[in-house]
């Protein structure tokens, strides 16, 4: 488990950082919390030649309310993400989710950004983000643009970042009222990537689904919404009839495959397990 | 204020573990902490393929990367006769392979060079040329005709090594002819792996000035590597010098000796430098010796009445490629025979035949003294299997077959003799702990609701201690075990083992024998072991064997001080030996309690004033050869409850009750039964190493290999009751094993309770969500 030989850059800010990317033209990796990078160096599954390491960017850690939405510095830990007070009291899907992801140790030191931008299924925040309807904030050398979370995931380890750009904001539209969310999980032991899992957000006005967005971690090749799911939600009444007959839909409309976590009928039964439960529970933080 | 005296801290007394200092603040020596002058780093190509024909190994590109100094191949080591070398099963294994690998990730070559990381980047550069073969992964297929062979170099035509059976055959097949019912079930213990935290490794440095071999080695045997070593290579025995430092874990998988601690010893005789290597994880996982992989089916003669009469046994045993387990040499399936457990049965007969198969060498003794976790899940699935079948509780099933406590020491039907036991005791602590009537109403009223919870019961015995000379050897080294005692002239004293902590404690419970035995204070005594140009010779630590073994030596050489110690007393005292009496730690006249001497005062003594014709010093050797093995045992109660939306079984409650006889410190056993529960609970629900059929180990590494951590750890509820051991001299029993050996069949009876009703009868382990959660649909859909 000794990574190959690689150079190391240690940027001082993002436009130096965005400025090598586009230098070393596709042969450079971003380093931010370096829990998935690492670990693939050093069973040589990834062999970059240069490492551009972000931990001496200063600017890219915060996570705070404004314009109408929730922003999110790339560079945010997830345990930052885990004990902040505004995440925990209004958007408890994403205190779900960190509370998951991995364990504390590597909480510690892995990023949001990192989790996002390695585009693996199997992480945990793109389902939540997707659920969310987020945006993502690309930052290059010629300046920023805003890429719809939708439009981000295009395959798997694939994502709509351009090669010399780096991702450095999260946007999570303000919670409007009556909004609830949650994220479900399932592993084989803390720190597995889920078996299965469910992200959920949804708008009750008057004992029904207004709005919905939903998404499943590690059941489809690249994270996407579920968007059968959304529609088996919306219109209807936040009822147990409802959420079990969605989660029916949830189970048909992922595309999981079988492994040492589990045949493929497994994970479908897993997926209208949590679905259900998911479902529920952001119902009831939605009064 | 006066100073007080440090505490004797004897039998039955915690103080802390004085290993723990230096782990705390991070000052442990482990092998990965030696750095030689001159040191080399040794890193090696292992085969991607189970079963394969080795066409060419071209070694040139790795030696042109600057800083690899040697690649060491199969061809190099059979030059020297050292391309193959024993097992301690007295079976044989490649270091190297000359023509064919026989499992993935195989040692093939090793690269030698200046740094760690230049001999991974030489690792890659090294060039073989492969022609697979069929693998051979089904130990079953393995015995059919048409089977490939793993290991023709044995010269028979069959994958088949050994054939081993114990009891009496005629009187069994008697009993189960005249017996009102049979249950009969298939179990299989999968092949898992110690994953101790501290992989293998060893650092070789060969001295050529003085011709001796220093090797600092993860090894749970110094001494019976340093023999073994001697005679492998010729190098004379006192050349050696194998040196085991701080160990982290071994759990049994740290007995055998690993091709490459042979390598790096060669690595060392041919660079003329120190050498170093040190496995990763991976590697720990996918090539080092494996443990379990038993198939067995198992049946059970009873009477209607619930009376248990007898038990019939067979068992596959998947080696792999070599017989690599560390068993005593006569027991080829280790103590597997003790599989009558806590039971008084009339008979009983037991067969393993074991086979080769395209895997890992093994299996080693993980944690199990030799083979017992797969006897204790046996004969504790086969009770409950029983219970089902009669529809009776399976406590009550267990009361009426207890071996009665005054039926010891009791002969059992393959042949042991128990030293003492009280089982009912036991299993009335652990159900009045538990709560197990008001359980079973819960159970019920849950039942009705659709809801699934299940209580299991295993009442093991546990057969530790190896052992008795007139059975007992590894490679014919007899299993005793040694201590040597030498009392300073101020009272305080150094103790040597021939047995190896890692982790165990043994820093401390020895020196709380010797402080019992001879009432100095515990923190006047150091306590050194591994070095085998220091400490005595043993056969090391494994098998529950330290306390009843070398605890026994430790204890028969304090008391020969001490009869020397009264022989100096009487002396200072003016009055015969006869006189005295050792009380409260001293020895005082008869009826005089005033008179006294000191142990601190004797050994003052011993070197000043000691009495003429007696020789000076104060000191004890003693190699004890124990007359019987030790057979703790155990009550456990586990409740579990099982998520039907996902499969999930939680332990909600699991009460521990052992009886390893006299306890040294209390503290340390119950840190042992908390870690052995964790690892009996690892397998039960987590832990495999599957292979698909190529050959190809799918848990390779710890994102598959699932070694739980305290977050899925349940809140251990730990008790005791004590039954000495009478052969001993204090009457302990040893621990270490019997939580691993007593847990995974109370978690699994208690998942099969809960899901009996929809006509589950047996769970083979690990019980993965999937697996349970198809046991539950299947029995929906069978229902529907």
């Amino acid at each position: 488990m000794i990574p190959g030989k690689f150079e190391y850059h240690v940027p001082a800010d993002v436009g130096q950082a965005a400025a090598l990317l586009r230098h070393y033209d596709g042969e450079a990796k971003i380093l931010a919390g370096g829990q998935s990078l690492i670990p693939m160096m050093r069973f040589r599954l990834a062999q970059p030649e240069h490492l551009i390491d972000l931990s001496k960017v200063p600017g890219l850690s915060y996570i705070e309310e404004r314009d109408g939405h929730l922003a999110i510095g790339a560079l945010t830990t997830e345990s930052e993400l885990e004990h902040n007070a505004t995440i925990r009291d209004r958007y408890p899907i994403l205190k779900d989710a960190t509370d998951v992801i991995a364990d504390p140790l590597v909480r510690n030191l892995a990023t949001v950004g990192g989790n996002i931008a390695h585009a693996d299924p199997a992480n945990d925040h793109p389902a939540v983000l997707l659920a969310l309807r987020a945006d993502v904030v690309a930052t290059g050398v010629d300046g920023h643009r805003v890429i719809p979370i939708d439009e981000f995931f295009l395959d798997t380890f694939v994502t709509g970042l351009e090669p010399d750009e780096i991702l450095t904001e999260i946007r999570i539209p303000t919670a409007k009222s009556g909004t609830g969310s949650a994220y479900l999980k399932l592993e084989r032991k803390v720190g597995d990537y889920a078996i299965g899992a469910v992200a959920v957000s949804m708008v009750v006005r008057d004992g029904v689904i207004a709005e919905a967005g939903v998404a499943m971690t590690n059941v489809s090749p690249y994270p996407v919404r579920a968007v059968q799911t959304e529609a088996a939600l919306v219109g209807r009444p936040a009822t147990a009839a409802t959420f079990a007959a969605a989660a029916e839909t949830a189970s048909q409309e992922c595309e999981p495959s079988g492994d040492n976590r589990g045949p493929e009928e497994y994970k479908r039964a897993v997926i209208r397990t949590l679905a259900e439960r998911a479902f529920s529970l952001a119902a009831e933080r939605a009064n | 204020m006066a100073i007080e005296s440090p505490k004797i801290m004897g039998y039955g007394t915690s103080p802390k573990r004085k290993e723990d200092p230096r782990f705390l603040h991070g000052k442990g020596t482990y092998v990965d902490d030696i750095k030689l002058p001159g040191m080399l780093h040794m890193d090696i190509v292992r085969s991607p393929y189970a079963h394969a024909k080795i066409t060419n190994i071209n070694i040139e590109p790795a030696l042109e990367t600057p800083g690899v100094l040697a690649v060491i191949t199969g061809k190099d080591l059979d030059a020297a006769g050292l391309a193959w070398m024993p097992t301690l099963m007295s079976d044989t294994q490649m270091v190297l392979p000359v023509e064919k690998v026989v499992y993935q990730s195989q040692e093939v070559a090793a690269v030698i060079a200046t740094d760690r990381y230049t001999a991974a980047d030489g690792v890659m550069a090294v060039e073989v040329d492969y022609e697979p073969l069929p693998a051979v992964v089904d130990p079953f297929k393995a015995l059919e005709k048409d089977s490939p062979l793993v290991r023709p170099d044995k010269g028979k035509d069959t994958n088949h090594i050994w054939h081993w059976e114990a009891g009496d055959k005629d009187a069994t097949d008697k009993v189960f002819a005249d017996a009102d019912i049979v249950v009969e079930e298939d179990l299989y213990i999968p092949r898992i792996h110690v994953a101790s935290i501290e992989t293998c490794g060893c650092v070789a440095s060969y001295d050529a000035v003085n011709g001796k071999l220093t090797i600092w080695m993860t090894t749970q045997a110094p001494h019976a590597i340093r023999t073994v070593f001697s005679l492998v290579s010729g190098i004379p025995e006192h050349k050696i010098r194998v040196i085991s430092p701080d160990i982290g874990g071994g759990f049994g998988g740290k007995v055998p000796v690993y091709p490459g601690y042979v390598i790096a010893v060669v690595a060392s005789l041919k660079t003329g430098r120190p050498v170093k290597w040190i496995e990763d994880r991976s590697e720990n996982l996918q090539a080092d010796s494996f443990a379990r992989d038993y198939h067995i089916t198992a049946q059970l003669a009873a009477d209607k009445d619930g009376r248990i009469r007898g038990m019939k046994v067979k068992t596959l045993a998947d080696h792999g490629a070599a017989d690599a387990a560390a068993n005593p040499s006569k027991f080829p399936a280790g103590l597997f025979s003790i599989c009558t457990g806590s039971y008084d049965l009339e008979a009983a007969h037991v067969e393993v035949d074991a086979v080769y198969t395209t895997k890992p060498p093994g299996g080693v003794a993980y944690r199990c003294s030799f083979r017992v976790t797969e006897a204790v899940h046996t004969i504790e699935r086969m009770v409950d299997r029983l219970a089902v079948e009669l529809d009776r509780d399976p406590a009550d099933l267990r009361y009426q077959n207890f071996i009665p406590k005054e039926n010891f020491p009791y002969k059992s039907p393959t042949g042991w003799e128990y030293d003492s036991g009280d089982y009912k005791q036991a299993l009335d602590v652990a159900l009045e702990r538990i709560g197990y009537e008001d359980l079973r109403k819960e159970q019920a009223e849950k039942r009705a609701r659709g809801e699934l919870m299940g209580i299991g019961i295993s009442t093991f015995t546990e057969i530790v201690g190896a052992g008795p000379s007139n059975t007992f050897d590894i490679l014919g080294i007899k299993m005793f075990d040694s201590a040597e005692i030498r009392i300073h002239p101020t009272g305080s004293a150094i103790v040597r083992i021939g047995v190896q902590t890692q982790g165990q404690g043994h820093e401390t419970t020895f020196a709380q024998i010797v402080a019992e035995e001879l009432g100095l204070p515990v923190d006047n005594i150091t306590v050194e072991h591994g070095d085998t140009d220091t400490a005595p010779y043993g056969l090391g630590t494994y098998a529950s064997r330290s306390t009843p073994t070398a605890g026994a030596a430790t204890a028969v050489a304090a008391r020969k001080i001490r009869e020397k110690a009264k022989h100096i007393a009487a002396h200072l005292l003016e009055c015969n030996p006869d006189d005295l009496e050792w009380k409260d730690y001293k020895f005082s006249v008869k009826g005089v309690p005033d008179r006294s001497k000191t142990m601190q005062e004797i050994a003052f003594a011993a070197y000043t004033n000691h009495p003429q014709g007696m020789e000076a010093g104060l000191e004890a050797v003693n190699y004890y050869d124990p007359p019987n093995l030790t057979f703790p045992f155990g009550a456990y109660v586990c409740v579990v409850d099982i998520d039907p939306g996902t499969g999930v079984v939680k332990i909600r409650r699991f009460v521990a009750i052992d009886d390893c006889g006299t306890v040294i410190n209390p503290m340390i056993v119950e840190g042992q039964i908390h870690g052995g529960l964790t690892m009996g609970m690892a397998p039960s629900l987590f832990e495999e190493i599957p292979y698909d059929e190529n050959g190809n180990n799918m848990a390779g590494t710890f994102m598959d290999y699932l070694l739980p951590t305290s977050l899925e750890t349940p809140n251990w509820e730990t008790g005791n009751t004590v039954t000495p051991s009478p052969h001993h001299p204090f009457g302990a029993k040893g621990v270490g094993e019997s939580p691993t050996v007593g847990a995974p069949p109370a978690i699994v009876n208690a998942v099969v309770d809960a899901l009996s009703h929809l006509g589950v009868k047996h769970v083979d382990i690990p019980m993965t969500p999937w697996k349970i959660h198809k046991l539950i649909t299947d029995a929906q859909a069978t229902t529907a």
